[in-house]
């Protein structure tokens, strides 16, 4: 009989890397089917080519630059397909949704050494890229339309009566020019409609319920826990609650802050990331409070209107430091017995 | 019902407690024993008997000599036959007297009626002589030397014993079944350990995936003033001295301390049954229960067997060894040592014998660490495995030192959980090591 002999632990969770990659698509399909619901066929399609573009650059880079062993169907590379397309209008041109996610996988992630190397959120550096490199289509948002005109939208995105600004980019535009508060917010769709994503936006941002969805399965699952969501949605709406309080008149208020734009999606999908958030609880804490308030700074006050990215790419260059001194609590230390 | 637990970490691995309905079964006496001379954490047994002696049932054979040792006697009765080197399992091999069985005789002065004998007559340091007399020791798995737990410093306040009744290991059920056949002669032998510290409070941790031993103890247990049971939510590893302290006290022994330092002993309930039979029936420490498990084995069994008996005739007497089993783990599969075959005696230390099937028995492999924090969360010490692993590969053990590694009690939680099956508790036992080599160097110098 030949027998294996191994050091202990002998028994092993069922979990695999690849299982925590497929629980995290599944739960993006609620907001994937809100965006096909809400923005028509090309928001599939765009969502497809991410897919593919991502997976490919990870195999060709594997294969013929790193030699090294093939990982790109791990499903790791399609979360970040998918999460790319969900930051992107369904309008962009299709060459820039493979421009940006070969720079998204080849410069975010396998330029450092692959899955679990990369310091920053990838679909979140595509994103960036993409928002620097094309300023104009990344900001051109189809309105969502009829469903009986969805085929529509494919066949024509330039036609501007399907376009407009996105909620937060009429707030900012609107409360700049000297407008009052609810004169601005009287231009938008109502919250319900923010509520279920029927606004302009990025494919799988807008809807606030598909994500909520997505996220209780996430939280139910275990593969997230609560604490950076909260504590993002939280700090942001803190700080924009503060201005609204003051000033009413000039500031919108916290509700329309989570609701509107990728905060939904960037406290449950993006800033959860396993690989570029803290290790500790508490690591997570300080790394969701500082994200949230950097994303309220720059919607009050900086020169986009959005800021989720930013705040999320910024807090993951702080997360070495926060991992270096936030550590978890020791048993046995800092006890005293007589 | 309020469950007590400790704070952090932990997880709940299948429990798979397939021999759980089973009584406990005498093994037969085995036609020859096998008994190592090292049985216990500590120095080796000085073997007091020679080839040719005859032996009969609780004849000392090796005496313990140095502070942390335990007396070793013949489970058996017959001629020694010779004192041989031989391998346990874990290619170590330990010098052993082994005994060709004549007959069933014990020695006289042992009481073998079954008769519970509640009154105490030894004080305090007769019991723990007697203690050390049987050679009992932790029959939990880490067989220390139970005498020296007993043997508390000048100055140190001793105020409750803990009885460990939480067998948090999967698989494992010989606790279980004592505690549900032997509730009287366990409680008695309670009694004699807070007669030994002179305490007046007991506490007895059982988790409530044992719900009929918990409500068989609690019950009896209202006959013993001072004792009461303490049920537990299920959470691996609370078996563990430190967790359980924590679980039914609230108290932490601190980093590098004992339990001695927050007041309290903690025995296995086992050894409390063991320490019943040595301080009232005057039993040396020559038998033990066993459990013999497996998903493919015929009948998962519990067996008191004499210490010597070698395991495959256990495996044997539940059905033979099924095909296809690719590991033989020593214990629980949580802490339990592979071993390389099951031709090897029972000892003081073997609570079970777990065969696992090919499809169980490899690792999977190891891919990239994704970071997703689940091995800082499970670490009941509230260790940074993903990080004491990699520093443990780069050879950076002053760094491994400087994050506490030392205090990892080798729970197996980090690599049980580890999604990308990282080698988490393989390196960080290697780091250990190196700090202790490290330590000594600078304790040289």
């Amino acid at each position: 009989m030949r027998l294996t002999v191994s050091q202990s632990p002998h028994e092993k969770a069922p979990y695999t890397v690849s299982k925590v990659m497929w629980g995290v698509m599944l739960a993006l399909v609620p907001a994937f089917i809100s965006s096909v619901y809400f923005f028509g066929v090309r928001a599939l399609v765009v969502t497809l080519v991410a897919i593919v573009a991502a997976i490919a650059t990870e195999y060709l880079t594997q294969k013929f630059l790193m030699k090294s062993e093939i990982t790109a169907f791990d499903g790791s590379a399609a979360v970040t397909g998918i999460l790319l397309a969900f930051n992107l209008p369904s309008s962009i041109p299709m060459w820039q949704v493979i421009v940006g996610t070969v720079f998204a996988i080849g410069v975010g992630k396998m330029a450092f050494g692959g899955l679990g190397r990369n310091p920053f959120n990838p679909a979140l550096v595509g994103r960036a890229f993409l928002l620097m490199s094309f300023p104009v289509d990344m900001t051109t948002w189809p309105k969502p339309a009829e469903l009986l005109t969805k085929m529509w939208l494919w066949v024509d995105v330039s036609v501007d009566a399907t376009t407009g600004a996105t909620p937060l980019g009429v707030v900012k535009e609107g409360l700049k020019a000297g407008e009052s508060a609810a004169t601005v917010m009287s231009q938008i769709p109502d919250y319900f409609n923010l509520l279920i994503g029927n606004v302009g936006g990025s494919l799988g941002e807008t809807s606030a319920v598909a994500i909520l969805l997505g996220a209780i399965f996430l939280l139910y699952k275990r593969m997230i826990t609560w604490h950076i969501p909260v504590f993002y949605i939280g700090s942001l709406a803190f700080l924009t609650g503060i201005f609204w309080l003051i000033d009413p008149t000039h500031y919108a208020d916290p509700l329309f802050h989570i609701l509107a734009g990728g905060v939904m999606l960037g406290a449950f999908f993006m800033a959860t990331d396993m690989v570029t958030s803290p290790m500790t609880v508490k690591g997570q804490i300080i790394f969701a409070i500082g994200g949230g308030l950097i994303a309220g700074l720059i919607r009050l006050f900086g020169a986009y209107p959005e800021g989720c990215m930013f705040s999320i790419l910024i807090m993951n260059a702080l997360v070495p430091l926060i991992d270096k001194f936030v550590k978890p609590k020791r048993f046995g230390k800092e006890v005293n017995y007589g | 019902m309020n469950l007590r637990t400790f704070k952090i970490g932990g997880i709940h691995p299948p429990e798979n407690k397939l021999s759980a309905g089973a009584p406990i079964e005498a093994a037969p006496v085995p036609e020859k024993a096998t008994i190592p001379l090292s049985q216990h954490i500590g120095a080796p047994a000085v073997p007091v008997i020679k080839k040719g002696d005859t032996v009969k049932v609780g004849t000392l054979i090796g005496k313990g000599e140095s502070f942390i040792s335990a007396n070793i006697h013949s489970s058996v009765s017959g001629i020694v036959t010779s004192i041989d080197s031989v391998d346990l399992g874990s290619g170590y091999k330990v010098p052993s007297v082994v005994i060709k069985v004549e007959g069933d005789e014990w020695e006289e002065n042992i009481d073998r009626s079954v008769i519970l004998k509640k009154e105490i007559t030894l004080n305090s340091k007769e019991i723990v002589q007697r203690i050390k007399d049987a050679g009992i020791v932790g029959l939990g798995g880490a067989t220390f030397p139970t005498h020296v737990k007993y043997m508390v410093p000048e100055g140190k306040k001793i105020d409750a014993v803990i009885i460990n009744a939480v067998e948090c290991e999967p698989y494992l059920t010989a606790d279980h079944r004592l505690m549900l056949e032997r509730p009287q002669e366990i409680l008695v032998g309670i009694e004699i350990l807070k007669k030994a510290l002179g305490v007046e409070t007991a506490i007895i941790g059982i988790e409530i995936n044992k719900r009929d031993a918990y409500d068989t103890l609690a019950r009896a247990a209202t006959d013993f003033p001072g004792t009461r049971v303490e049920a537990l939510k299920v959470q691996y590893p609370q078996g563990a001295e430190k967790q359980l302290i924590k679980a039914v006290l609230n108290r932490e022994v601190p980093s590098g301390k004992l339990p001695l330092d927050v007041g309290c002993v903690v025995n296995n309930v086992g050894t409390a049954f063991a320490v019943y039979e040595a301080v009232q029936k005057n039993k040396p420490l020559i038998a033990r229960i066993v459990t013999i498990t497996g998903k493919h084995l015929e009948t998962p069994a519990n067996y008191f067997v004499r210490v010597g008996t070698m395991v495959n005739t256990l495996v044997e007497k539940s059905g033979g060894m099924p095909e296809d089993i690719g590991k033989i783990i020593n214990g629980g599969p949580m802490m339990g040592k592979a071993v390389t075959t099951y031709e090897i005696p029972v000892t003081k230390g073997t609570s079970g014998l777990i065969l696992v099937d090919k499809e169980e028995s490899s690792r999977r492999e190891t891919t990239s660490c994704i970071r997703c924090a689940k091995c800082v969360t499970v670490c009941p010490m509230g260790l940074e495995p993903y990080l004491l692993e990699k520093l443990a590969d780069r050879k950076r053990f002053e760094d491994m030192e400087e994050l506490d590694a030392i205090d990892c009690i080798e729970c197996g939680s980090c690599s049980y959980v580890c999604p990308s099956s990282r080698p988490l508790l393989d390196l960080i036992r290697l780091g250990k090591a190196n700090i202790n080599r490290l330590r000594r160097e600078r304790s040289k110098k």
